[in-house]
Order: structure tokens, then C-alpha cells, then sequence
């Protein structure tokens, strides 16, 4: 060793950028890989997708344009089960994982057609092997009677479902702690400096760290960590709201696209899109839209009342599908990021930690690289 | 219910006296208060089971923030106490666990 750790200087085997669901979830692949892992998080200030999401396991339309995509979606979703369990026996949080199927509920025939005609071609593409119906209002009813006469139909996927997903970032942050892991959150990472050994990274804040690997899971963040290890994370930010009711008695056994009850019993609603940069807040007219279509899917939320809203930013490549890649011009250097750091959990804390921890070239996820950008 | 209340009333302004029931039970108020003031004098403690542990509360911040005085008022679930000023013959009820949003089934004419 010709590296001397500077005074504060702290070492880990691998250092994760970003203490979200997506950064969590590598990082407990990583330990049970063997490593030594230390998060380095921005602390409350960042934009925190990972907090105001929407909470669900979903599978149904997943890389209706990349198979490869929907494949790990699907199986992400099959070893939900088992992460979800493991995570309870550690720690003894029950993450109110439900895997019973989900609805997108359609108010046109035409909008209907779309995702009947969208999930068709999907179907297709997997050889028959994509589960799947197009319902009517009466067979909607007959999964949720609640649902309104002005609702056209719903697609149904059987390997759809929700889960709590603060209670789900708790449970992985708890564990990692537990398993030795090291929380950072002194402040923003502002410099990647790749060392003939690793990467020297420094905070704003705190100390430095010196590692062998990096892995950037910082989310939005990762458009200006991502050059300084020769990657390339062209993210945009997209809004969506999120409507939070009452606690009410138990009415809606499913996750539909737009509504879903919580384990306590309180309703969300969300569901919107909007490009307006790095505003996280809300709006009525938004909120009112939300609202407007969710007594239409569900007359009988007329009167609940609202008690939260807020907004959070999606985080967007430009075909929406994640980007997984390592640095060959830092080796060492991985970039990870999603949209959906929910229904992935799974898979990221599974294959794609293996895969990092074998620090071997896995072809399977050459299809994720940035460079379909700029091809 | 005990019938002796902690409440002492300070003469600040002028009031007169109205007739609500708490859980059916009549009891006579001051125009000014509130429902959660009513339950708290009434001693219906507790006033509300939470939806999810079911464990017992009863009226705490009384300025609409904490929403531990959820009652059942005129038939309305869910309602904040602490918002909700007395009318005559009123019907305060106890908010058992999560409130239910189906439709109140049609009683059966006899």
C-alpha cells in the first residue's frame, strides 16, 4: 500500500452515493456478497424520490418497448416475496407487501383498446408467456364492486402489487445498520476522484472516504457524479402528486394505477405527470385533477377527506428504462439508476448486486447501457 | 360517566345553553364549545379507537392539528372535534376504529 489515508480519511470496500430505496437495496446485495459498504447520503435536503413514491410492485406494461426491461421486472416481482420476508425475519418490519394482481382502471374504450392492445403485443413478444386480462366493467366488478359505472374496463396482470414503501426503506436501513453497514449523511458528495487504488470521494461536509468501488445510486444526482467516473446519466426530473385520504375500513383489495389503500387504511391517489423541472411542490389544479379521476374510478371517495399531499420527482432517462453500467474507463465505478426503485428492490438487492460484486462483464445488461443515447 | 367536570368556564362572553347528546345521553353545553370540549366534559374517554392498533384516545391539541378527536357527529364519521361548534341536538358519537365509506346500508322497513 503506497495510499495513506488522510487524517479523517475513512475506507470502505465499497462506497454507494445515494441512501434511497435504489442505494439501499445494492447495498444490502453487497453485504451479503461479503463487503464492507458504507452510503453515502445527502441527508434530507436532497430530492428524495424514495420518499414520496407511490408504492407499487408493478409489472403489467413494464418495457412494452424493451423485453429486457419487462424480464426484470417480472423478476424482480417473483423474488419479491422472499426479500420481503428475509427482511422481516432481520428486523421484524412487516413491509405490507401484497402480490394479489392490479388493475389500470380506463374510463374509454379507447384508452381501454390502447393498453389492451399494448399488453397484446407484450404478450406476444414473450411467447405467450405474459400474464395478462382485458375486463369489462361487470368482470371489474367483480374484483372491486366499488369501482363507477363511467369506469370503461381495467387491464388486470396477476403479477402485480403494492407494498409500504417507507416501511420498506426503513426495514433495508435498518438491516444494512445491523449488519455493520455505515450511514454518511454529512452532506452532498462533491468530488469523485479516481486513484490508482480506487476512488478517493469527497463530501461537502465530513470527511473523506477512500474505496476500492463506487457505485452511484444518488438518483438525479447521479447527472453530475456520473461524469467524474466516465459515465453518462442523462436524467431528467418529472413530477408526479400524491393525494393522501383518511384512514378508512378495508374497501379496495387490489392496487389499481391510480388508487390504492394502504395496510392502515388510508387511501392514495396520485398518478400525474408533469415536466417542470426541479419543483417538488403541489398544485390545485393538479391535485384537483387527481382527485377529480379518482371519484370517477371511485364515487364512493366523494367525501374522504384529504389530510397530505405532495409532490416528488420521478427520476427520468429518456426512454424511462434504467441505466446499468460499469465504468471501463474506472473500472470499479458503477452507475445505477431507475425509475421504479419499488418494483426493482428486489432484483437490485439480488442479480444486479451479484453482478456488481462479481465485478465481471455481465451481457445480459449491455441493453442498459447510456450509450443508447447517443447511438 | 363522571359528572363532576374540571372545566371551569370563565364568564367572557354571552351564551346560551344547548342541548346535545353524547352517545345518546343529553347533555347541556355552552352554544360556544366544541364537540371535543363536550366529549372531554362528558368524560367519554375515550372518544376514539384508532383504526389500525385499535388503542384508546381521547381529545389532545384541540386546534385541529392532531386529529385524536375524530368523532362520529350526526352520523358523520371522522369528524375533527375540536373544529366542529354544537348545535342543538346534536348526536356526538365515539369514532370506532377506521371510518367506513360504503354507503349506510337501508334499514329494512318494518
Amino acid at each position: 500500500m503506497t495510499e495513506t489515508a488522510t487524517p479523517g480519511a475513512r475506507i470502505a470496500d465499497v462506497c454507494l452515493i445515494g441512501g434511497g430505496l435504489v442505494g439501499m437495496a445494492i447495498a444490502l446485495g453487497l453485504q451479503r456478497n461479503g463487503f464492507h459498504v458504507a452510503v453515502l447520503d445527502e441527508g434530507d435536503v436532497a430530492l428524495r424520490a424514495s420518499r414520496g413514491n407511490f408504492g407499487l410492485v408493478w409489472v403489467q406494461g413494464k418495457g412494452d418497448t424493451l423485453p429486457e426491461y419487462a424480464d426484470i421486472t417480472r423478476l424482480s416481482a417473483r423474488l419479491w416475496s422472499t426479500f420481503a420476508a428475509s427482511l422481516q425475519d432481520s428486523t421484524g418490519v412487516d413491509i405490507q407487501l401484497q402480490q394479489r394482481g392490479g388493475l389500470y382502471l380506463c374510463l374509454t374504450e379507447q384508452e381501454l383498446d390502447a393498453r389492451a392492445r399494448m399488453l397484446g403485443k407484450m404478450h406476444e413478444a414473450a411467447g405467450g408467456d405474459y400474464p395478462y386480462e382485458t375486463l369489462d366493467l361487470k368482470q371489474v366488478r367483480e374484483k372491486i364492486p366499488e369501482v363507477g359505472d363511467t369506469v370503461a374496463g381495467a387491464t388486470w396482470c396477476p403479477e402485480d402489487g403494492h407494498v409500504n414503501p417507507l416501511l420498506l426503506l426503513r426495514a433495508m436501513t435498518e438491516r444494512f445498520k445491523a449488519q455493520g453497514g455505515i450511514i454518511d449523511n454529512t452532506g452532498r458528495v462533491e468530488t469523485i476522484d479516481p486513484r490508482p487504488e480506487g476512488f478517493r470521494i469527497r463530501a461537502r461536509a465530513g470527511g473523506d472516504w477512500d474505496c476500492a468501488r463506487v457505485v452511484l445510486c444518488a438518483g438525479l444526482g447521479n447527472r453530475e457524479l456520473a461524469p467524474q467516473v466516465g459515465l453518462s446519466a442523462p436524467l431528467s426530473p418529472n413530477r408526479g402528486q400524491v393525494l393522501v385520504g383518511e384512514r378508512v375500513r378495508p374497501f379496495l383489495d387490489y392496487p389499481t394505477g391510480h388508487v390504492r389503500q394502504t395496510g392502515e387504511g388510508t387511501v392514495q391517489i396520485g398518478d400525474s405527470k408533469e415536466d417542470v423541472g426541479f419543483d417538488s411542490g403541489t398544485t390545485t389544479e393538479v391535485m384537483a385533477k387527481i382527485a377529480h379521476r379518482a371519484i370517477r374510478l371511485f364515487p364512493l371517495l366523494r367525501d374522504v377527506k384529504l389530510v397530505r399531499a405532495w409532490g416528488a420527482l420521478r427520476v427520468m432517462t429518456p426512454d424511462g428504462y434504467p441505466i446499468y453500467q460499469a465504468s471501463t474507463t474506472y473500472p470499479g465505478a458503477y452507475l445505477v439508476t431507475c425509475h421504479s426503485g419499488v418494483t426493482l428492490a428486489a432484483f437490485h438487492e439480488g442479480p444486479l448486486a451479484d453482478w456488481i460484486a462479481s465485478d465481471r462483464h455481465d451481457p445480459s445488461l449491455e441493453v442498459f447501457h447510456a450509450e443508447r443515447f447517443t447511438l | 360517566m363522571p359528572n363532576v367536570s374540571h372545566f371551569e368556564r370563565l364568564p367572557m362572553r354571552a351564551s346560551e345553553p344547548v342541548t346535545v347528546f353524547v352517545e345518546g345521553q343529553a347533555i347541556k353545553v355552552d352554544s360556544h364549545d366544541t364537540a371535543a370540549a363536550v366529549v372531554l366534559m362528558a368524560g367519554l374517554v375515550p372518544s376514539r379507537t384508532t383504526p389500525t392498533s385499535g388503542s384508546p384516545r381521547a381529545p389532545y391539541c384541540l386546534m385541529g392539528v392532531c386529529f385524536e378527536c375524530l368523532l362520529d357527529i350526526d352520523g358523520v364519521a371522522n369528524q375533527q372535534g375540536c373544529m366542529v361548534k354544537v348545535r342543538d341536538g346534536m348526536q356526538i358519537r365515539r369514532q370506532v376504529g377506521a371510518r367506513d365509506i360504503h354507503e349506510p346500508r337501508q334499514e329494512p322497513t318494518t
